[in-house]
This record gives structure tokens, sequence and C-alpha cells, in this order.
């Protein structure tokens, strides 16, 4: 079974936008939070396309870090979702403003 | 599906599956490494967290998602379908038609990765173990209570 490079990189442009429409949406710090991974992956995506139809491995091998960096910004935004929340009751990233002067 | 739910439960479900899904694609693609490592790495682990968090918190539903239509929300609408035109037009006019490589079933096995990572991509490697560990060292002091 064979798809086209420009299938994957629609899948993955289409991916990337509703990522980013729902971080513009969404005003749940964990929905927008959902969101940033979901942009991650359709980067993944296009990358391994391109890996796989360049054959190329250097593509994979950044996928794999990426992971690893997503995996690690996971932990360190849901720590401060948690601390968010402790202080203000809330995930709502409108009422959370304590950034501006 | 992601975004439309209005609990965040019900959208990390959808994002589960779509993690599934894209791990399907990466075998089609030939990266079964990747694959696994989506599955382990995403759902397994990732996704537990969010959840955990979530259920944590007791998140009830939004209920102001859909009667509030302001400026910004029609204003990011626009925008992410601007941004996806603007890619889709890119991707279509450009010839990126190529073949599937042929060695594209050698270089997704794990023996292929684990050479590339521990030869030539050693240092970023070395350097990603030191970001995991200011991560897991960062996440506890956020996370920890102040006394």
């Amino acid at each position: 079974m064979q798809l086209s490079l420009s299938a994957y990189l629609g899948l993955s442009a289409i991916l990337f936008t509703i990522g980013v429409a729902g971080v513009l949406l969404r005003r749940n710090a964990i929905v927008v939070f959902m969101c940033i991974e979901l942009m991650l992956n359709s980067v993944n995506l296009s990358l391994i396309a391109f890996s796989s139809y360049r054959g190329d491995i250097t593509g994979q091998v950044l996928v794999f870090f990426v992971m690893a960096v997503a995996a690690a910004e996971a932990a360190v935004g849901l720590a401060i979702v948690i601390a968010l929340f402790r202080n203000k009751q809330t995930v709502n990233i409108d009422e959370v403003n304590i950034l501006k002067w | 599906m992601v975004i439309l739910q209005r609990n965040p439960v019900m959208s990390a479900i959808s994002l589960i599956g779509n993690f599934f899904c894209l791990a399907l694609l990466y075998l089609l693609l030939k990266a079964q490494v990747l694959a696994v490592l989506q599955i382990v790495v995403y759902t397994g682990a990732i996704m537990v967290l969010v959840i955990f968090v979530i259920m944590l918190l007791n998140l009830g539903d939004e209920t102001k998602l859909t009667e509030k239509f302001d400026v910004r929300k029609i204003a990011g609408v626009v925008l992410a379908t601007g941004f996806l035109l603007e890619m889709l037009y890119l991707f279509a006019t450009g010839d990126a038609d190529v073949p599937q490589s042929a060695n594209a079933q050698e270089i997704g096995t794990i023996e292929a990765m684990g050479s590339a990572i521990f030869s030539r991509f050693l240092l970023p490697f070395e350097v990603t173990s030191l970001l995991l560990l200011a991560a897991i060292v960062g996440a506890v002091v956020l996370a920890k209570k102040r006394t």
C-alpha cells in the first residue's frame, strides 16, 4: 500500500491546524496542553514521512528527540497547571493574568 | 474531536485514539521503532499523566464554550483556516511526489536507529538525558506543596 508524500504532508497540515485552532479557541489549560501535543505529533508525522521517502534516518532520530522533549514538556507543564490550580483554583487561562502588570 | 469536546476527559480520549492512528501511519511508513515509541510514550506516559491531572483537579464541563462567540474566537478560526489553506497550497503546488525510498524498510528498524543514535547523534542523546533530568527536578519542585 503506497500513499503519496503529499497525502502525509496534507494530513500533517490538517492535524497541525487542529492543534492551532485548539490553542486559539479553548480556554482550558489542559486542553491547550493536549493541542500542543497534537501539533508536536503532526510535525513528527511529516518528519517520518520525509525520512521514509528520502531514505534518510536523520528524520526518525529527530522524531525520537522530539518525543523526549514532549515528555519533559508534559511533566513540567502539568506540574505548572497543578501549582496554578492550587494557587488560583482555576485552569481557565483567561483568569491567569498574574504576569501582567 | 479533541477541541470540540466540552469535557476534557473526552478530548483526552479522542487524543489517545488519534495517537493510535498516528502510530498505524508510522507503521505504514515503515518506522516500526517510532510506532512502538509513539504508543508507549504518548498514550502510555503522557496521556496517563494528563488524565491523572484532570482527575486530580476534578474539572467539570466548560459550559460557556458554545455561547461565547467573541471577536477573538472568530479571529482564531480565521487564522487557523488561513494557515491550513496556506500549507495545503504549498503542498499542492510543490512537486513533492517522490516514490518511497527503497531502503525505507531497513532504516526504520531498531538496529539502524540505535546505531545512528549512538554514533552520529551521541551528543544530542546525552543532552536529552540532561533535559529529562532537569524536567524531573523541575516538575517535582513545581508540584511540591509550599511549606
